[in-house]
């Protein structure tokens, strides 16, 4: 398990981007208090989906507006037609922790983990 | 209103598939027919004036469709609409659709989603393209080698893209703009001129003020004549001289338009439903009723395209609509920067740099109205952009002036 940050780092509403692991996650709080874990990079072109707008479960990349679900990682709406990895979480005495995917990462043209 | 017990859709492209996909996800069971008037399957255009111009990407990467989409739709591709019969009684609501080659479509319910089509330079001698379709791309990109010169007409977002594309494969390109400045429509002259900086600073000619008087050639294109004389040579001409909706298919059928003077657009209610019960539209053809602006606005963006669908569908549907109309966005690629603006310009904004310089293709503007942000541009900044086109996003009165913790510095451009 990863160690994220502790939840009172990551409000709700916020996202942040972990890049100490290889592709890049990104953690979310949802405005309704869930948290979830994703690859970071969008699958259509490489965007960094911590950047992106997060609204109830979704996240719609900050460059083309491809939207994934937080809970499945799939895609809701192109032009991304691949969905991402999503990642377990797991929140103990205030302290967010990652379990990461063992799939493959589904990554955009060009770029490698 | 009694929920239809099928739904003819004209247009395939993105409105089309997304107003398909939302009747489904709503949980429509009756029949959907697709009708449009390419042979491809729903695809994305964005990408026709930048990868796929490239050769970077293929056509069945630009599908729109995915695995398992499940739409269970019947598809008529390859053949125009030519006109709509609306329902004589109301209380009847059957319509139909008649198309090119003879044959007709009834259902209860009609999505008008025929998009725009390009305008195109008056004569047709070869060597001269616009940019809409998958084939009009491929048509271009068969003409692009080293020594061709290209001149683009037109140096909007589309032009634009189009000189950064081919330019970045080491090819000539001139462009010409009728207009003092470009994109002084979307942007305003100020950041008009800061966008269209780029293009200098990657070698393409930008001519600007100066109207094209015509095409020079008989059979072939050599070069395009300006107004003032000159005569600039080119192999290949480019038009990126703006779209018109596709809506006169529907001459006689007594669904209300807009007038030309505004767009020429379907005039409809703020969630796509026209004049005439039963037909909807959505999509560059559709002008909804804005509650922001209190009037009709046809909009030709990509992102309002795939969003309004599904608040057609809910409204169509009598279904609760789950999310809110975005400020109306845009973003273009060019020369490796991303530039984006959202909101509503009229033109009277007091502009403010929030971040960055035009120098390093890191600007981020905010437009006030009033004190109120009321548009945003961002170039290379998508993580600041992103926040303020949220904020924008949200009902008038609850904005902030200010964009906390992030919008910290200010200084007039």
């Amino acid at each position: 398990m990863l160690r994220i940050c502790s939840l009172v780092d990551l409000p709700a509403g916020e996202a942040l981007r972990v890049d100490e692991v290889s592709p890049p996650i990104a953690v979310f709080h949802t405005d309704d208090g869930e948290i979830f874990a994703i690859d970071d990079t969008c699958t259509h072109q490489e965007a960094s989906l911590a950047d992106g707008w997060l609204e109830g479960c979704e996240v719609e990349c900050p460059l083309h507006a491809s939207r994934f679900d937080l809970r499945t990682g799939q895609v809701d709406a192109p032009p991304a037609r691949l969905g991402v990895r999503t990642h377990q979480v797991t929140v103990t005495e205030g302290e967010i922790y990652v379990t990461l995917s063992t799939d493959p990462p589904v990554l955009p043209p060009g770029v490698t983990a | 209103m009694r929920e239809p017990n099928s739904v003819t859709i004209v247009g395939a492209s993105l409105a089309g598939h997304a107003t398909a996909k939302a009747l489904r996800r709503l949980g429509f069971r009756g029949a959907i027919t697709m009708i449009g008037d390419e042979n491809a399957r729903p695809y994305d255009r964005p990408p026709l004036s930048k990868e796929y111009l490239a050769g970077a990407c293929t056509e069945e990467e630009l599908a729109l469709e995915v695995k398992d989409e499940a739409l269970d739709a019947q598809w008529l591709l390859g053949v125009r609409a030519v006109a709509l019969d609306v329902a004589a009684m109301p209380d009847v609501p059957t319509h139909t659709v008649r198309l090119a080659d003879g044959r007709s479509v009834t259902s209860d319910a009609v999505v008008i989603a025929t998009g725009s089509k390009a305008r195109r330079m008056p004569g047709a001698v070869s060597g001269v393209h616009t940019v809409r379709t998958l084939a009009d791309a491929a048509a271009l990109r068969s003409e692009l080698a080293p020594d061709v010169r290209v001149a683009v007409i037109g140096a909007g977002f589309i032009g634009a893209e189009i000189a950064s594309t081919i330019s970045a494969l080491g090819i000539s390109v001139t462009m010409i703009e009728a207009a003092a400045t470009p994109l002084a429509g979307p942007l305003g002259p100020e950041m008009g001129s800061v966008v269209a900086g780029l293009h200098a600073r990657h070698g393409v000619r930008l001519l600007t003020g100066v109207p094209v008087a015509g095409l020079l050639g008989d059979d072939r294109v050599t070069g395009v004549l300006l107004d003032d004389g000159r005569k600039i040579p080119a192999d290949v001409v480019v038009a990126g001289i703006g779209a018109v909706p596709a809506v006169d298919w529907l001459e006689g059928s007594g669904v209300e338009l807009t007038p030309p003077e505004i767009g020429g657009g379907v005039v409809c209610d703020s969630v796509g439903a026209t004049s005439a019960r039963g037909i909807y539209a959505v999509g560059d053809c559709a002008a909804w009723f804005d509650d922001a602006t209190g009037r009709h606005h046809r909009i030709e963006h990509w992102t309002d395209s795939r969003d309004r669908p599904a608040v057609l569908v809910a409204g169509m549907l009598g279904q609760p609509i789950s999310a809110a109309l975005r400020a109306p966005y845009f973003w273009s690629d060019q020369y490796g920067v991303t530039i984006q603006f959202a909101g509503r310009r009229h033109g009277d904004e007091d502009l403010t740099v929030e971040a960055g310089s035009p120098a390093t293709d890191d600007l981020l503007v905010v437009y006030r109205r009033a004190g109120e942000p009321v548009a945003v541009l961002g170039m290379n900044q998508p993580k600041l952009f992103a926040r303020w086109r949220k904020e924008l996003s949200r009902p008038r009165g609850r904005r902030s002036a200010e964009l906390q913790p992030l919008g910290t510095s200010s200084a007039t451009p």
